[in-house]
């Protein structure tokens, strides 16, 4: 069955407070969820205070001053610090979303700080990603087309043709969506969840792939596609604004046209 | 020791769900107003004799919307209680005798209610 309580060894506890300088007079508190898998023992919440005066404006500015200057033990992933790698997303504030683009303004009391949710944990803000990088390889996230392209020119697309695959092609591989999912968390294992399927559906969209049946054969399943149920935690989470649902959506339409 | 892509591709794509994904649709479609037109009948039906019960039952219009209705409600509810088990039952076997059981329990529930009608109706 679903499991909805945390298994003994990953119930989390109460950690360290590191209290902000005297002198501080904008303080605000981060609980940050820590878990190292050396140590043996169970997760915990490690409360930092900050002056915000002395730290830039987004999250991921909190985050690098604690590593810098308060905890280097704190470990998060981290790259472009611009909204366009997708390292360091993570579940701020209850909602999945890259700390580089979450201002702490936008967050009342207490900033908490959770890896993304219902993945395995390698370490502290970082979760272990591999079966969901290995879902978006499995749906063959690259063009296929047996005609080979006009000699020394590219394939070429109208301009509308171009313009389907856009609010799709600015998918940053975060996985915000897919670790907000449900569906995701009970079926993981089965289910390809928002990022891949939006992934897929670029594939299928686009004008220049020849092998759009043979994807959408590949999707047709109870579990890969069909464990979605709508449910629209994806879009709302998207820190890019993107919208996997309406792609998912799409993929279920061409299998009806292509039926009837 | 499988590799991750190896355990993600699996026993590969079933090539279905598209029926069920839709007959729950159409299903939930069609019980809109078939549901409503019974509200309506039962309502109006409210403290008459068993005749007259038996003699609206017997219009082939009524009849044959009580057989729409009970094949839709039964084939719904067959197709989300489905989707209930496969979403959160993990054990293979039971999720195997659950879905059987689920099929079967609609089934007879559905021939019940066939035969109540024609019972009444024929």
């Amino acid at each position: 069955m679903a499991e909805f309580t945390l298994p003994a060894n990953s119930k989390v506890g109460t950690g360290k407070t590191w209290t902000a300088p005297r002198d501080a007079a904008r303080t605000r508190g981060f609980k940050v969820y820590r878990w190292n898998p050396d140590d043996g023992q169970n997760p915990r919440i490690d409360t930092y205070e900050l002056d915000l005066d002395q730290c830039g404006p987004m999250v991921l500015d909190a985050l690098i001053k604690i590593k810098n200057e308060v905890d280097p033990t704190l470990t998060f992933r981290r790259s472009c610090r611009e909204g366009i790698c997708g390292s360091c997303a993570m579940n701020i504030d209850g909602t999945n979303t890259l700390a580089c683009l979450k201002p702490i303004e936008e967050v009342k009391g207490a900033v908490k700080i959770y890896p993304l949710p219902h993945m395995a944990v390698v370490k502290d803000l970082v979760p272990d990603l591999t079966q969901a990088y290995a879902q978006y390889r499995s749906i063959e996230p690259w063009l296929q087309a047996d005609t080979p392209p006009p000699p020394d020119a590219e394939r070429l697309q109208s301009k509308e043709e171009r313009a389907r695959l856009d609010g799709m092609w600015e998918c940053i591989l975060c996985f915000c969506c897919t670790t907000s999912c449900p569906s995701y968390w009970w079926n993981g294992d089965r289910y390809l969840g928002p990022a891949v399927l939006l992934a897929a559906y670029r594939w299928i969209a686009d004008s220049r792939d020849e092998r759009t049946g043979d994807r959408l054969d590949a999707l047709e399943d109870p579990f890969k596609l069909y464990r979605c149920h709508t449910i629209m935690n994806c879009t709302q989470t998207c820190p890019k604004g993107l919208n996997p649902a309406k792609a998912i959506g799409k993929i279920k339409q061409l299998m009806i046209e292509r039926q009837v | 020791m499988r590799s991750q892509l190896g355990r993600v591709r699996g026993l590969g794509a079933a090539r279905s769900g598209v029926g069920q994904w839709w007959g729950e649709r159409v299903t939930s479609l069609a019980l809109v107003p078939l549901t409503l037109w019974f509200i309506w009948a039962t309502i109006r039906l409210l403290g008459a004799p068993h005749e007259a019960v038996q003699n609206w039952m017997a219009s082939p219009v009524t009849i044959v919307l009580m057989l729409c209705l009970v094949l839709a409600t039964f084939h719904h509810m067959q197709l989300g209680l489905q989707v209930v088990i496969e979403d959160y039952v993990h054990v293979e076997s039971t999720r195997f005798l659950l879905l059987l059981g689920v099929r079967g329990l609609t089934a007879i529930l559905a021939l019940l209610c066939i035969v109540s009608v024609l019972r009444l109706g024929l």
